[in-house]
Formats: C-alpha cells, structure tokens, sequence
C-alpha cells in the first residue's frame, strides 16, 4: 500500500465561516497504481491534492491522517513536510506555464533546487539528460530560459524537474486542461511512461476531464461537494458506474460520433451546494433523481465489490 | 447568408511592426441560417481571429466577408449598428464578460437604451423573460443578482438570452463552452442545437472535435491559419483525410476506445514533412502565396481537403 489517507478534512477560513472543500476522504493507492481524481469545479479535487503536498494560509487542517509507504506525513506542519516534499511526494502543478522561475536558466534553476536538498547538481546531471531525452526535449533545454519553450514543452520540462528526485507519490493537477489535443496526448502518454519506468511509484492524476482518465488511469476516484462518491477501477467506473452522480457525469460526455441529431445528451439538473453550510446527509440529494427518504442521512463510502466503493444508499442495495 | 471569400489577416509584429504575420489565410466558407458551423484548430489556428472578423472586432486585410449579400467592411456608421442588431458574439470566459460592479441583468437594460429606447418596460419585462426561457433559464433565479452569484453556465446563457433581444440572424460563439464544467456545458451545448432549430446561424468556434462534432453540420478544420479540411461534419469525422485531421482525430480523448485503438483504425498516412507547412522557409510569415500552396479539392460531395498527398495512392484509398 503505497498511500493511505485516512479520514481526512481540510477547510478554507473564510469571513463567512468555513468553506468544508475537504470533508472525511479515505482511499488508497496502490504500488504502480495510477488513480484519477475527478470532480465538478469547487468539487474539493485540488484541494485534496494540495493538501498533499502543502497547505497554505487559507487552508486549515481538521483531521485525518496520510501514510506513505508506511511513514505518516505531518501534513499539517509546513516546516516538517519539508523533508517529505520533492523526495517523498512531488506535484505537476496546473500552470507549468509560470511553475519555472523566469529570471534563471533552466539548467541553474534546477541546480539550485537540487542543492537545497543536498545533492550536487553535478551528480544529478546525467540523469537529468538522459529523462530529458526521453520525455523528447533537446538537452540544450538547461540552457535556455523558460519563455523561449512553449507550453507543451514546459508542461514536459516540469514533469521531469518534479520527478528527479524518483518520489513516491506525484500529484498531477489539472495538467491537460491548457494544452491543444494532440500535446495533451502527449504529456499524458509521458506520465505513463513515467511510471513504467519507475521514476514515480503511484500518481494521482486531477481533471475534470474523465475521457483523459480513461486512457491512462487504472482506477478513478470521483468526488462531489467535498465528499468522495465512488472509487473503482477505470473500466468499472466508465461502464458500470454505481452512485447516480457518476452515472450522470460520464452521461453527459459528448464523444466523436455522437451527434445532436441522433442522441440528445442532457446534462444535470441543478448546481453543487455550498460548502460553506453543506446540506445534511447526502450531498447530491437535491440534484439525484433515485433520492427517497433514506438520503437525510449520510451515506457512508462503503466497498460494494473487489476494489469498489461507493457512497450511496442505492447502490449499496439498502432500500428503505 | 453570411458568406467569407478568400479571408486573410495579418498583424504586424515585430519592433515598429516590421514584420507581417499571417495569421488567417485564404478562408471562405458559408453559413446559412438554421446551421452550425464549427471552426476547429488548435491555438494559434487564427479560429478566434476569423470570428472577430465576423464580428467587425479586427479589420479585413484581404478578401470579403457578405452578409445577405452587403459587404461587411463596408457597413459604417449608423449602419454598424444594425449590423449588430443581426450579428453577435458571446466569448469564453463568462466571468470576465460582467462588470462585477453591477447586476448581471444589466446587459439587458444596456440592450434596452441603445436599442429600443421606445418600448415601454413591461413590454420589455416581458420580452426579457421569453429571452430568458427560451435559453433555459428561470427568470426568477437569475435577475437582480450580481456575476459572482450565479455559475459559469447560467453567465454564459445571460449572454446568449442578451443576444436573443435583438433579432439575431447569425451568433459567433468563441469557445463559449471550454469554461464550463461537464454538468452544465452540455445544457449550452443543446440549448445552442434549439436555437439553430429556429433559424438561427450558428459559427461555433472550439478546440474540443467531440463538441463540435456533436452539435454541427458543417466542420471547418483550422491549422496555421489555412483551411485544411473542410465539409459535412460527419463525412470530415467519418473519413478524416488530411493527415493533419486524422491526427487531430486520433489525439481525442475518447470514452470506449483507447487510443492504440483509435491510432490502429487510423492507420497513419505517412506523408514525411509537408512541402507547404513545415519546409517553405516563407511559410506562415510572408504575405505571397507560397508557390504551389495545396488547394482545396473536392474528395466527395460537401467535403474538401486541400493537401498535396491527396494525388497519391495512400489517401485515395481512404477518401
């Protein structure tokens, strides 16, 4: 079991009261397992992420605990993650695009970050060109400064830079989303081949985009209102979703080949709450067309089946 | 009938804007009332480019866009507006669309002032109302409330309704979904196909092929600025033939196929570089015609594609 999280809440401080983005999430990833992370906007998707790797000054830790490879990470202590973070856990952030400091070369960049680590840029180095190679970016890349790469190139630069150091765990947050086509195929495909070549153990990879998760995740967890729904491997969750959220979301993806015309797709009806004052029981009661009485309490996320966990009193056959 | 005839645009660049950049080259196509038109490229395609065009946002540098026949650049003056009476655009970002000072439902009253200052305001109440109905929403949830009250989905559709109080003919939607979460962009999406189903000409600009596929008739592929591939939409996506759409086509995200699979079907047109797009030194940056730039041919009925391999062998198979 590479990652355990347990119980896990993290809220926003806000004047208004606490924002509940993060509100009692358990999972785990597997060794080699890539896990999909997805989720309407607002959600609570990257801040489950971020709460991985660091919480900033909003962000308010509540409980629950995260164990990696068997240590537990004090991820409510800033200073102590210091020593987990880059070696342990690393993140591709959204915005590769402004991730890289413009004032320096690449090269010196990474230099200097290696070195505040303790390992000398020197040593490091060939390893760095030989990932630099592979993921199709010149050597002469260490070279320039970062305005002189386009996006898709930068997006790949960062992936190499996060996994240098071969963590554990990498948190890849919505790093598709700005990209064309045909480079959001080939970051993807990199992070793949990143973990068929070892260099990550596990990846939690963030979207709002499910049709990318299909083609590289081997599970997906998908998560509404602060609270996770369901958890299953890719095949399962596309073709037999469970919980009614799920269902509807993958339903409501328009794919090459179906017309307007022919099959009229309709979305979800309603919004997300707030997370400031969350309704009691089940989140998606108000927009969920199987809600009876039972939905007033809180549905736990319980397994169904091997490797399958849902939060819905529907799913798991408990009719009132 | 909004028609482009041989549609170009440079900017210039550069220090002193020594430098021409070619940023739309050569593009005619028509849309008719009651279609959608979907423009697909990449970024830096020149697909937000041509909708400004239409939209009188950027001047023409060569060639003619009509509308019902009337030269577009020429429309001046007091005319301009009635122009905009029957063309309009809604843009991507529904957030920054708002002054975040007022009320959403300005943009109506904005309408109301420069438009029809003599209708009286329980007429235009009314009016507003059926404008907002038929785009989906309820009147009651999204008046008098400010941007930040309401999502993404419902700005977007304040737009479309806000286009809707003037007779609009022809609407440029530039992405107007790309912002949008899963749940709500499909709302739009049919909400769009309704409108079209009353007449309403629709140029549908997107970087997302199954959103364009979904909704379109008609499909213009974009890439640097020249029309590569273009027709019905379900002969340009059922018989991808320019090896620039089949590999726009094999990069797609797709639900039930992965893309091994996909790339398998697809099998690659090897073409080496093409002789226009990659090797022509001037490509791209100057304002002659390259020497033998590829045409576009006819490869079936309402399907073009302008490529010089579709002389060989390999491609004809496929088309």
């Amino acid at each position: 079991m590479s990652l355990q999280v347990t119980d896990l809440r993290v809220y926003y401080r806000t004047l208004a009261g606490d924002v509940k983005a993060l509100d009692g999430a358990t999972f785990s990833i597997a060794d080699k397992e890539i896990m999909g992370l997805a989720g309407e906007s607002g959600c609570g998707k990257s801040t489950l992420g971020n709460s991985l790797i660091r919480l900033d000054g909003r962000m308010r830790y509540i409980g629950g605990s995260v164990n990696l490879d068997g240590a537990d990470m004090p991820i409510w202590d800033k200073d102590a993650m210091v020593d987990f973070r880059f070696r342990e856990v690393s993140v591709v952030p959204q915005y590769a695009m402004s991730a890289m400091n413009p004032t320096r070369k690449i090269g010196k960049m990474i230099g200097e970050l290696v070195e505040s680590r303790g390992i000398k840029y020197a040593e490091i180095k060939p390893e760095l060109e030989r990932r630099i190679d592979l993921v199709g970016l010149g050597r002469d890349v260490l070279g320039q400064y970062p305005m002189e790469l386009s996006g898709g190139m930068k997006q790949r630069m960062v992936m190499v830079i996060s996994t240098l150091l071969d963590p554990s765990l990498l948190v890849a947050d919505e790093i598709t989303s700005a990209l064309d086509v045909s480079t959001q195929r080939a970051v993807a495909e990199t992070l793949v081949s990143f973990r068929d070549h070892g260099f990550v153990k596990s990846m939690m990879v963030i979207t709002h985009d499910v049709s990318i998760l299909y083609q590289i995740a081997d599970s997906i967890l998908i998560m509404y209102a602060g609270k996770l729904a369901e958890k299953a491997s890719t095949a399962t969750i596309i073709n037999e979703p469970r919980h009614p959220y799920t269902q509807m979301l993958i339903s409501t993806l328009p794919e090459v080949g179906v017309r307007y015309k022919e099959k009229k797709l309709t979305g979800i009806p309603g919004s997300p709450p707030s997370l400031l004052k969350p309704p009691t029981g089940c989140r998606f009661r108000a927009r969920c067309p199987l809600a009876f009485a039972k939905c007033v309490e809180e549905p736990p996320f319980v397994t169904v089946d091997t490797d399958h966990q849902v939060a819905c009193w529907k799913a798991t056959g408990t009719d009132a | 009938m909004l028609s482009l005839d041989r549609v170009s645009k440079s900017y210039r660049v550069g220090t002193f804007g020594g430098k021409e950049l070619l940023a739309v080259k050569n593009v005619s196509f028509d849309i008719q009332p009651g279609e959608v038109v979907s423009l697909i490229g990449e970024s830096g395609s020149g697909k937000t480019t041509v909708g400004k065009m239409v939209l009188k946002l950027l001047d023409i540098t060569r060639g003619r866009i009509t509308f019902d026949g009337a030269d577009v650049s020429m429309v001046k003056g007091s005319a301009v507006k009635d122009y905009y009476r029957q063309v309009q655009g809604v843009f991507q970002d529904p957030f920054s669309s708002y002054n975040p000072i007022f009320k959403a439902d300005r943009v109506f009253s904005m309408i109301k002032s420069e438009y029809f200052p003599s209708v009286p305001n329980s007429e235009w109440s009314d009016k507003v109302e059926a404008s907002l109905r038929s785009v989906t929403l309820d009147p009651a949830g999204v008046l008098n409330k400010y941007p930040h009250q309401l999502s993404g989905g419902q700005l977007q559709r304040l737009l479309v309704a806000r286009a809707l109080l003037l007779d609009i003919k022809y609407l440029v939607a530039d992405e107007i979904i790309s912002m949008l979460d899963a749940s709500t962009r499909i709302d739009v999406l049919n909400m769009l196909a309704d409108l079209k189903g009353r007449g309403l000409g629709i140029l549908f600009i997107t970087h997302d092929l199954s959103l364009g596929n979904y909704i379109s008739e008609r499909t213009v592929i974009l890439r640097k600025g020249v029309v590569v591939e273009m027709g019905a939409t379900d002969k340009v996506f059922g018989t991808p033939t320019h090896p620039y759409t089949r590999a726009l086509v094999a990069s797609v995200p797709q639900l039930h196929k992965k893309w091994e699979d996909i790339e398998a079907e697809l099998a690659p047109v090897d073409t080496g570089t093409c002789p226009f797009h990659e090797a022509y030194p001037l490509a791209g940056r100057s304002a002659v015609p390259a020497p033998d730039e590829p045409t576009l041919v006819k490869v079936e009925d309402d399907h073009y594609v302008g490529c010089f391999e579709l002389d060989s062998e390999k491609v004809k198979l496929v088309a």
